[in-house]
């Protein structure tokens, strides 16, 4: 059985806080050991799976950003969640591309949802918007009643040059 | 604005997938004599061999794939937003529209993600409906993946085969749900509706005439030369990067690791049942094509268990919770209490307690699971979609390297990525 007490002995300096997500074990790391811990939990502890990436945008808190990686043990079928936060004035959180290339495309889509951006990684583009949006639509602060340059309706004019009618 | 006269397709700004494609790593290595050009080639998003909307632009030698690139997005519709916006109960319409060809699949995972969050016990007749839907629902998918796959490489004969089992099955979701496509069948805390004697007579004869269908389908396909020459040792995936990339259900168990939620993190009527986990350790097109053949026979399997499991269960198919689950719409009308509960579970939602939840389910693709954070309120606070062919997709590129352009549709199809579900 898991715990990330079993990390605190192998990594000098590590501190965590625990999360309860239904009954999974999760810890909220410094975004600074994020690397460290995911290499140790993939190399010694088993943790080759990678399910998912989530981003969340808590905008009422200092720590606006929240990202959860999703891990499983495919031997002991264990599951652990990592949450690592950051500040709006400098949404930068490191890459674990290097460690699981699943999260490649997973945080390509946390990028592009909430704006949030992976140091290292390899091609940080837009997953689903296109490459010129300047909106992150996860975000609270998306306006939901339509965004400026939205694609407009043709006009009459346009109509008649294009003989649409 | 370009006027028609002065445009010159150099001109135009490079588009940052064409970057990223020609800055990729590639582990091909060319041949003396070939081309002394590559040629970049666009595939999709309308072409019918991606299954949707998928977009790949091919690096190519000659007719070899030197490196691919994917882009999605094209059936982007933000669902995850759209949930932040509405109640729990509103957005179960919305899951049929993810993986549209297994929808009652997704009613299961998103109400079971629910019910997780708010704790609710479900009654056991509904949980074995719901199994029996799954299986069905998983039928379906798998019957349209094996069929579309066939059609790739050259065999229509068999799509249309597949389509007309799959007609049955409609037409058993048309009398179960009231609908045939869109079913929108479950309910927080239950089902919409019982399962009637006709609707389980309809059921029992489907599968029995199954056998025969796949039967016919196996005869035209396992041992037709071209069939298995085609598939055989073309986009191959090995067990640790398949794990690596995270992929997940048919494609994962068909590089030979058997991962099956419905074994390894059981759920519903699961643990009772009687099924094989199939699995194959060539990890090939070919494997991945077999591995949802056979789940197939494995999924009849569970469905008759089911069935005689329904006959002997009789009982409620919704929970009894008057804060969380709907009232049937006939009370409503007749008693003052169940009005006061239906009206403020529309207008205010449900209330889960704060905190967060993750749940998933062996959808036909992978595995399917939604993160629901709440913040106490009747809208979830985020909904994050864990879509089995996002991540499946993610493994195209890696292997389309190498391979010739002729087999790109067949490594397409063998993914059986839903582009509605990958693009949320």
């Amino acid at each position: 059985m898991f715990t990330f007490d079993q990390l605190t002995t192998n990594l000098p300096g590590f501190s965590f806080e625990p999360v309860d997500i239904n009954g999974t074990p999760c810890a909220l790391l410094d975004r600074e050991h994020l690397v460290a811990v995911a290499k140790l939990l993939k190399e010694q502890y088993g943790f080759t799976h990678f399910i998912d990436t989530v981003g969340i945008d808590r905008f009422e808190r200092k720590m606006r950003f929240e990202v959860t990686y999703n891990l499983r043990n495919p031997t002991t079928l264990e599951r652990l969640f990592l949450k690592v936060r950051c500040d709006e004035r400098d949404p930068h959180i490191p890459s674990v591309v290097s460690i699981w290339t699943g999260a490649n495309w997973n945080e390509r889509e946390v990028y592009d949802m909430i704006g949030v951006v992976f140091d290292g990684h390899p091609d940080l583009r837009r997953m689903y918007m296109p490459d010129d949006y300047a909106y992150y639509p996860l975000r609270k602060d998306y306006p939901l009643t339509g965004i400026e340059g939205a694609i407009p309706l043709p006009t009459d004019e346009y109509v008649a040059k294009m003989n649409l009618n | 604005m370009i006027s028609e006269e002065s445009y010159h397709p150099s001109q135009a700004p490079k588009q940052k997938i064409i970057e990223a494609l020609m800055s990729k790593d590639t582990s091909v290595v060319l041949d003396e004599d070939s081309l002394d050009h590559e040629m970049i080639l666009n595939m999709g998003p309308q072409h019918p061999a991606t299954h949707g909307v998928l977009r790949v632009v091919l690096r190519l030698d000659g007719e070899m794939v030197i490196s691919a690139e994917s882009e999605l997005g094209y059936l982007h519709r933000g669902y995850e937003k759209l949930a932040e916006n509405m109640t729990y109960h509103e957005f179960i319409p919305h899951t049929d529209r993810l993986d549209y060809i297994s929808p009652i699949a997704n009613n299961v995972a998103y109400v079971m993600a629910v019910e997780k969050l708010m704790n609710i016990e479900v009654p056991r007749r509904a949980q074995i409906i719901r199994t029996l839907c799954c299986e069905l629902a998983r039928i379906s998918s798998h019957l349209l993946a094996g069929g579309a796959l066939g059609m790739d490489v050259g065999s229509l004969t068999v799509f249309v085969w597949a389509l007309r089992e799959r007609e049955n099955l409609y037409d058993i979701f048309d009398l179960l749900t009231g609908a045939r496509f869109t079913v929108s069948y479950m309910r927080i805390g239950g089902v919409a509706q019982d399962i009637t004697p006709d609707c389980i007579t309809m059921i029992r004869k489907f599968l029995k005439g199954l056998p025969e269908a796949t039967g016919e389908i196996a005869k035209m396909l396992h041992k037709n030369r071209i069939f298995i020459e085609r598939c055989e040792s073309i986009g191959i995936m090995p067990a640790d990067e398949a794990l690596d990339l995270g992929w997940t259900g048919p494609n994962l168990r068909a590089s030979g690791i058997a991962h099956d939620l419905r074994r390894d993190q059981p759920y519903l009527i699961y643990p009772e049942l009687d099924f094989n986990v199939i699995t194959r350790t060539e990890g090939d097109v070919l494997a991945r094509y077999f591995v949802r053949f056979d789940e197939v026979v494995e999924s009849t399997k569970i469905c008759l268990q089911c069935l005689d499991l329904l006959d002997r269960e009789p009982g409620p198919v919704l929970a009894n919770d008057a804060k969380h689950v709907l009232p049937k719409k006939d009370e409503v009308y007749s008693s003052m209490e169940d009005l006061i509960n239906d009206f403020m579970l529309i207008n205010f939602g449900q209330n889960p307690p704060k905190g967060e939840s993750y749940f998933s389910i062996e959808g036909s693709k992978g595995e399917l699971g939604w993160y629901l954070a709440s913040d106490g309120t009747g809208t979830p606070w985020r909904s994050k979609i864990r879509s089995p062919s996002f991540v499946n997709l993610q493994g195209l590129s890696r292997l389309l390297e190498g391979a010739m352009i002729s087999d790109v549709v067949a490594i397409i199809g063998s993914l059986d990525p839903i582009m509605g579900e990958a693009d949320k």
